[in-house]
């Protein structure tokens, strides 16, 4: 995979609004048929850089190339190629579920012909079959969501960019897109992803992207950051909020890091029953204790979390 | 792939026009707009037609007693109510499209974020501004003749040349949706927007809709006499009430300068209007 | 971080159930004092532009041709006219558009109504913060109209009760109105286009209602602002009216209120528990 066709390319690339730098400078590519995640604390920057890679948005400094052409130029014939799903939904309220499925495959100068068979089965994947001839206004939020999902589809896209996709999706919804993305990659569709979900993240995408601030923190495949900013386990011990704070400093001592949750702490070895064991042994007995494997979600903590402010 | 259709029409249109944010599927919007037309908007836009008929009806009969007849600059005297249709047709002409190129533009731009849905496709912002300008010109297009069904029957217009108050509403409605298109691409608030209320109101009101300016002093028919309403009402009463000379080419000039900078202004702003 | 007290102590239902309606007003009110120069300066223009463009303009084709109406100068006659066109407007303005925002646009009404604060006393908060600022609009109107020689005795200042007195009223009944209807848009555009402008041009504002034909008189006769006109020309500068017409258009503006306020705090109520 490493070798095949760069189909964005971006190089100190910058958003500012007003005095407000958004993204400050970033570096990335991404490849053919592979699965890209963005991950980032709210305010990171990751929908902005989605935008500008749809060219919906146009940058403040920096270069970027989506199929080797410039958004500022080839806006049209780089959305050519592009489904995009924004984090908040902009469905058009005055049509019904089918509407906004015809006229946005109309929009990419799709025959009548290609989009009517096509409707049928997005309405499907988006289980919106009885909801066809109702106004998107009376949908629920889910259904929305789905609706935009299924609408990014019409196209059969090259890159499909999802942000925060199943936010506000039920379980089986998900496994339904989850699958659905699968499909699609197999069929080497490239797919741009942000998330908040970490499980999602892992499940999805080939390569990762931790962003905070308008800036990269790593980047690399899930396993692969967890191998460089985890240990193998986590023991996670409750003492009650007023005395987490106390017990904080003993049990630096014990292991190579803690992150001091509000609710509870977080202590990073590479053997969590001999460190739980240690612990009992000084007399440090948690209200609670769970011994786990280490996940993407303490690769988030690291990274973006309280110790890099301190 | 199904995209090469997409795909070639974007690429067909390399080194024309507005490259980059134009893909020659303006119609697409009127499409759009058609079908969100016949949901719900069917009434909007049929209740516009019925605003100047019921000014007509009540300020040419009711007013009508108590003013008497107009008399015009060659001599002639007009009723009441012919003496003000041409004004309504033409303020018609104007608030449906500043409306359209304003609040409803502003509005799906800020809430209902369907130009960002429109945005995600192949379609460039020209296309959406040339979409719903063109939309808007076919709404004054049908009030402009939906109200001739009303004068005329009325027995309000005497003389062929009214026909010609048609094309000059569209033509008027052109000029208010391309400097309206070029204003809303200016502001970001509510607050600013309203700004847009409080220019109109006067305008509307001191531009000769309802009486001629001569009852103002001479300074202040100058003044009003630049306005593009005044223009526009001019116009259109030369036509509806048969007084053609070559000096109605002046106004029709006005417009096609207003028309020339309001779309150029929005074309330079475009970017700001839709990408920000 | 002080010690935690508890709902149970900290809110005291019974004092919600008498002012709930207050805290409401309190809103609006925070809301569009943000707003203060636009409104100040609407509420000073738009009397005096009407007043300029058609009491003057308009009146002196009037007054020339048929030497004024009703037996006054044109501005006399049309001045009370537009003061209660003034407060409808206003009132509307007021109760429609937040009454649209929070039951539909932000849901704010949701948010309150999960405070322990009721459908009908956001209903009465919404209502009592729109006529304040209709009562400053319509002073600010009185004054200008005042200030143009629009009436002469002391009795005309009257005008501007029975003015607002019309906009709560109506306000009342289209209030409810804003809380029962689902499309929003179809609504402001019925509303303006088949409501207001109808009640505006039809209600003898600009000239008496006798001048119509008899066949859309009627629009007149059910308008809040005819009968608020009819009472404003009375006290400002005279206008003939028996006794008893005096009575039924007062008796018509209260009964619309009462009706209105019934009405509103139905479809408040039904609204929030849907
Ligand atoms: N239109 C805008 N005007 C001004 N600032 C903006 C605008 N859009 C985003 N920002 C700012 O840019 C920063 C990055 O925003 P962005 O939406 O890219 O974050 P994000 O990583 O997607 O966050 P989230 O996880 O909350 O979606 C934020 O600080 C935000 O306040
Ligand atoms: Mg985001």
């Amino acid at each position: 995979m490493t070798n095949s066709e760069v189909l964005i390319e971006a190089k100190q690339l910058i958003k500012r609004y007003g005095d407000f730098t958004a993204v400050a400078g970033i570096d990335f590519q991404v490849r053919k048929g592979e699965s890209f995640g963005f991950l980032g604390p709210n305010g990171a920057g990751k929908s902005t850089t989605m935008r500008i890679i749809a060219a919906t948005l146009t940058r403040s400094g920096g270069e970027i190339t989506i199929l080797g052409k410039d958004p500022e130029k080839f806006g049209p014939e780089i959305k050519a190629h592009l489904g995009v799903v924004p984090q908040m939904d902009n469905l058009d309220n005055a049509l019904t579920v089918e509407e906004n499925l015809y006229i946005y495959g109309r929009y990419f100068g799709l025959s009548k012909a290609f989009i009517r068979p096509k409707i049928e089965e997005l309405l499907d994947f988006a289980q919106l079959v009885e909801k066809r001839s109702v106004k998107v206004e009376a949908l629920s939020g889910g259904m929305k969501r789905r609706l935009t999902i299924a609408r990014a589809l019409v196209s059969e896209p090259e890159i499909l960019m999802l942000d925060e996709p199943t936010t506000g999706l039920d379980p089986q919804a998900r496994h339904i897109l989850w699958d659905r993305l699968f499909r699609l990659k197999e069929q080497g569709v490239t797919l741009l992803i942000t998330t908040h979900y970490m499980d999602e993240a892992e499940q999805l995408c080939d390569r990762l992207m931790v962003m905070d601030k308008g800036s990269i923190m790593a980047e690399d495949s899930p396993a692969g950051l967890i191998k460089s900013y985890s240990t193998k386990e986590v023991l996670e011990v409750r003492f009650g909020s007023d005395r987490n704070a106390v017990v904080a400093p003993q049990l630096k001592e014990l292991c190579e890091r803690i992150e001091v949750l509000p609710d509870r702490i977080l202590m990073y070895a590479d053997d969590g029953e001999e460190l739980l064991h240690q612990l009992n042994q000084k007399g440090l007995h948690p209200l609670t204790s769970l011994v786990r494997r280490s996940s993407l979600e303490d690769v988030f903590l690291r990274l973006t979390g309280r110790t890099l402010i301190d | 792939m199904i995209l090469d259709n997409a795909v070639a029409i974007a690429q067909s249109r390399r080194g024309h026009f507005a490259e980059g944010s134009y893909a020659g599927r303006a119609h697409v919007l009127m499409e759009r707009s058609l079908m969100a037309f016949k949901n719900s908007a069917w009434l909007a836009v049929l209740s516009g037609f019925f605003e100047p008929v019921l000014y007509l009806l009540s300020f040419g009969y009711g007013l009508g007693h108590l003013i008497g007849k107009i008399p015009l600059q060659n001599g002639h005297v007009v009723t009441y109510a012919a003496y003000i249709a041409p004004g309504l047709l033409a303020t018609s002409a104007m608030n449906g499209a500043i409306y359209d190129s304003t609040w409803n533009v502003f509005w799906k731009l800020k809430f209902d974020r369907i130009y960002q849905g429109m945005l995600q496709t192949s379609l460039g912002s020209v296309d959406v501004a040339l979409g719903e300008i063109g939309w808007a010109l076919l709404r004054g297009f049908a009030y402009a003749i939906g109200f001739m069904c009303v004068v005329v029957p009325a027995g309000l217009i005497t003389n062929w040349w009214a026909i010609m108050a048609i094309p000059a509403a569209v033509l008027i409605a052109f000029g208010f949706a391309s400097i309206g298109m070029a204003i809303t691409s200016c502001f970001t608030t509510f607050q600013q927007m309203d700004f847009i209320n409080v220019a109109m109101l006067p305008m509307f009101l001191f531009s000769g809709s309802f009486y001629p300016l001569t009852v103002y002093p001479g300074y202040l028919q100058g003044i009003l006499k630049a306005l593009p309403l005044w223009q526009a009402i001019e116009m259109v009463r030369d036509f509806t009430l048969g007084i053609v000379t070559w000096g109605i080419l002046w106004h029709v000039l006005y417009f096609v300068v207003m028309v020339i900078f309001g779309v150029t202004a929005t074309a330079k702003r475009l970017t700001k209007l839709f990408l920000r | 971080m002080a010690p935690r007290q508890g709902s149970l102590k900290l809110v005291n239902t019974e004092r919600i159930k008498s002012r709930g309606a207050f805290a409401v007003v309190e809103a609006r009110v925070m809301i569009f004092m943000k707003y203060l120069p636009a409104l100040l300066s609407v509420a000073v223009a738009n009397p005096f532009l009407y007043l300029l463009a058609v009491g003057v303009g308009v009146g002196k084709l009037i007054n020339a041709h048929s030497g004024g109406v009703d037996g006054v100068k044109y501005l006399t006659f049309l001045a009370p006219a537009l003061l209660a066109t003034a407060a409808i407007q206003n009132a509307l303005d007021e109760v429609v558009f937040p009454t649209l925002e929070g039951f539909k646009w932000n849901k704010s009404f949701f948010a309150i109504n999960a405070t322990p604060i009721s459908g009908k006393q956001i209903a009465n908060g919404v209502l009592l913060a729109a006529m304040t600022r209709v009562l400053f609009s319509v002073t600010v109107y009185g004054t200008i109209i005042y200030l143009f020689h629009g009436f002469t005795t002391a009795r005309g200042w009257l005008a501007i009760p029975t003015a607002l007195a019309a906009g709560a009223a109506f306000g009342a009944f289209i209030m409810g109105l804003a809380a029962w209807t689902k499309n929003d848009d179809t609504f402001l555009m019925v509303l303006n286009r088949f409501v207001i402008m109808p009640l505006f041009l039809f209600s003898g504002t600009f000239y008496q209602l006798s001048s119509m034909p008899i066949y859309l008189r009627w629009v007149g006769w059910l308008s809040p602002l005819w009968h608020s006109t009819e009472l404003g020309r009375y006290l400002t500068y005279g206008h003939q009216i028996s006794p008893w017409m005096f009575v039924f258009h007062i008796s018509y503006i209260v009964a619309m209120f009462a009706f209105g306020m019934r009405f509103a705090h139905r479809q408040f109520e039904a609204r929030l528990s849907r």
